[in-house]
């Protein structure tokens, strides 16, 4: 069965985890002792339905203050489709929070409440969800019992959401007029919006076809572990275990191990025991060659005639995410999947006005700041362009002095020293 | 790839990044499911080759006959390390003191011996076999969740976790949760178990037992459990949905014999798998405030 990954993204109090509960609540995915917790917290709506969004604020704190501090994750599924549901916080301050749910995601669902419209809040997201190469958004305009399922207030925010995904290529963008809190439009088609043709949610979501990544991807393999049991069966086995991220590669293959450059052949390709003619885009497995080079963590494998860019220098689109701002003095540490390097950032290339979504020269980058850096890396970095091959164009940055991770970077091109 | 490779490609990534990241990791081992499921994943990252870490078992001293013996037929069949830590020692020691009354149990003394057997292995990683749609304090935890020198989890300050880049770095003391089955659900297990035909303990599956009813849940007659006159004694047919130890582990009335009537059974179930566990109806945030303390 296929699976959808999608989040949940908007402002405070659009009411995302309203609409998850709902979803959950209409596919029968709430079981009767969940429900139970639910009707023993005692949280009322204003006309005395259930608070369905305390099945996603899993913290105290959370349900003290009625708001979603962090990505809670969920799941159910239709005779369809499996489903993920990551319901990210709303909230500015939690803005990484929201990134961590958005990384992995197929799909958005924007929410907008009818009566607010398209708020900072609504930007700062839907631009996360295109930098972080989101192929769908469906924006939700929610609230629509509060607006008397007026048509002209839906016409009203499509249009001006249209204006702001206008700067967002590549990404296919639905709207559908919902009210999570009365179901509209949820499980079933409303009564309240007959002016509204398309589907209702959950099946828009049952049958959305998702353009995940470039089939044209090129085959990368990042060695995580080097398998040597040393066993007096086996003394001379040596396999390279790891995830294949982009691509296939199939026994025969001519191989380059980078940063070293050493070219050697695929001999085998396992899985617990199990040979494999080809190992497949996403797969875990290990990997034989036919020469005994030096290859250990953090180095990758390619195709001879498929390589990425392989450099100290680069550019890369950046979301900051820690309360101290971006030091151009401090010398951070990258990952890149098992990858990890000293890097220094050179100069900050522009930050982004989130409001206008301008791009302008500028000296501070702070918490929340979205925008584009130059690095410098201690080793040589072997990557794609984010957009071609997230999984090898994503990286973090960890700053040293506590360990924290402080900064998303879609990694654009290599760029001259 | 189906769901089931994609989520076992993911739980292998992720243990092979403990493998690589950590000095020192431990694979917590319950001979519940999940953790046996974790054993299964973890021959999977790393055979030819031996495992990277012990298997850890925190031993309340209440646990099932069942799951004892199979834990340690598997640890003999694995030709793995097995490091066990006893409750009753922490007891012994006056580290923890016994509860009192008609429901105590050992689960909530667990953590201190828990955190004791990390702090004197000096283990910097612990593997688990958390899931997220087994509770709502766990569906917000990071795969890789850093605790600090205490055990503790803090849920304000959890790092950013994007893509599949699990930033494992700590300071000497603290220590990472690693959760490699975070998003699997109980039939995804179920049916991973099924595919690729994993033993388990035998008391998942239907047979008959003394059991006596506390708090509207089935519990096993065990001397564990302070029976008074009260108690009616009662024979049936159950088997268990999630093994705990013997005073925090409800059985359900079940006919399901074998894999595939069990999968039939949690289909058709109303009630989460948690429902049976007594150790989350303390209260609304019974699991979060555990986690905070230092529990699993």
């Amino acid at each position: 069965m296929d699976l959808l990954k999608f989040i949940t993204a908007g402002s405070v109090d659009d009411g995302k985890s309203t609409l998850i509960g709902r979803l959950l609540y209409d596919t029968d995915s709430i079981l009767d002792d969940q429900l139970e917790a639910i009707q023993r917290a005692n949280r009322k709506n204003d006309d005395g339905t259930l608070d369905l969004a305390i099945l996603t604020d899993g913290l105290k704190a959370e349900r003290e203050q009625g708001i979603t501090i962090d990505v809670a994750y969920k799941y159910f599924h239709t005779d369809r489709r499996k489903f993920i549901i990551a319901d990210t916080p709303g909230h500015i301050q939690y803005t990484r929070n929201m990134v961590t749910g958005a990384s992995n995601a197929d799909l958005a669902i924007i929410l907008i409440d009818a009566r607010k419209g398209v708020v900072e809040q609504t930007r700062r997201h839907s631009f996360l969800v295109s930098l972080l190469a989101i192929p769908n958004i469906l924006v939700c305009i929610n609230k629509m019992d509060m607006v008397d399922y007026d048509k002209a207030v839906y016409d009203k925010i499509r249009a001006d959401y249209e204006r702001l995904a206008g700067n967002m290529e590549k990404t296919q963008v639905d709207y559908i007029p919902v009210s999570a809190l009365k179901g509209d439009n949820i499980a079933s088609s409303s009564s309240n919006t007959p002016w509204y043709e398309g589907k209702p949610l959950l099946e828009f979501l049952e049958t959305v076809e998702v353009n995940r990544q470039p089939q044209t991807q090129q085959a990368r393999f990042p060695v995580q572990w080097v398998i040597r049991p040393q066993t007096v069966e086996l003394p001379d086995y040596r396999g390279y275990a790891g995830r294949i991220v982009g691509g296939d590669f199939s026994v025969g293959d001519r191989v380059v191990a980078l940063p070293s450059g050493f070219m050697s052949t695929i001999t085998r390709i396992e899985l617990a025991g199990e040979n494999l003619q080809i190992g497949e885009n996403g797969a875990s497995v290990i990997v034989h060659l036919a020469d005994d080079i030096d290859i250990s963590r953090g180095d990758m494998l390619v195709k001879a005639d498929e390589q990425p860019a392989l450099s100290q220098s680069f550019e890369s689109d950046i979301c900051w995410m820690d309360t101290k701002p971006l030091d151009l003095g401090q010398t951070y540490f990258l990952q890149q999947h098992g990858k990890i390097t000293k890097v220094k950032i050179q100069d900050i290339v522009y930050r982004i006005d989130i409001q206008t979504l301008e791009k302008s020269a500028s000296d501070s980058f702070g918490l929340n700041d979205i925008g584009r850096v130059r690095f410098k890396s201690a080793d040589p970095l072997a990557f794609d362009h984010y957009a071609s091959n997230k999984a090898n164009g994503g990286a973090i940055l960890i700053d040293s002095r506590n360990n924290l991770t402080i900064a998303a970077l879609m990694i654009d091109k290599p760029v001259d020293n | 790839m189906d769901y089931l490779d994609h989520l076992e490609a993911e739980a292998i990534y992720i243990l092979r990044e403990v493998a690589g990241q950590f000095e020192k990791p431990a694979l917590l081992f319950s001979g519940g499911k999940d953790s046996i499921t974790l054993v299964h994943l973890a021959k999977k990252a790393f055979r030819p080759g031996r495992f990277p870490f012990p298997l850890v078992h925190i031993d309340t001293g209440h646990n099932f006959p069942e799951t004892i013996a199979f834990r340690d037929e598997l640890i003999a069949e694995l030709q793995e390390e097995l490091i066990v830590g006893y409750v009753q020692d922490s007891i012994d020691a006056g580290k923890v003191v016994e509860q009192k009354g008609k429901n105590a149990s050992r689960n909530q003394l667990q953590t201190t011996t828990l955190l004791d057997t990390i702090a004197e292995n000096g283990f910097d990683a612990c593997i688990g076999g958390a899931r997220r749609d087994e509770e709502k304090a766990r569906a917000k935890e990071r795969i890789f969740s850093v605790r600090d020198e205490f055990g503790q989890w803090d849920p304000k300050r959890q790092r950013p976790e994007l893509w599949n880049i699990y930033n494992g770095r700590i300071f000497k003391g603290e220590n990472v949760r690693v959760f490699p089955i975070s998003n699997w659900t109980e039939l995804d297990v179920w049916n991973y178990i099924r595919r690729e035909n994993i033993k388990l303990p035998s008391i998942y599956f239907s047979h008959e037992r003394d059991v006596i009813t506390r708090n509207g849940q089935l519990m096993t007659a065990t001397e564990f459990l302070n029976i008074d006159h009260e108690d009616i004694v009662q024979r049936h047919r159950v088997r268990f949905r999630t093994v705990g130890d013997m005073t925090c582990t409800a059985a359900v009335l079940s006919e399901a014999y074998h894999i595939d009537d069990i999968i039939e059974e949690i289909q058709l179930s109303n009630v989460s798998e948690r429902g049976a566990r007594m150790d989350d109806k303390v209260s609304e945030a019974a699991m979060e405030d555990r986690k905070k303390g230092g529990y699993f």
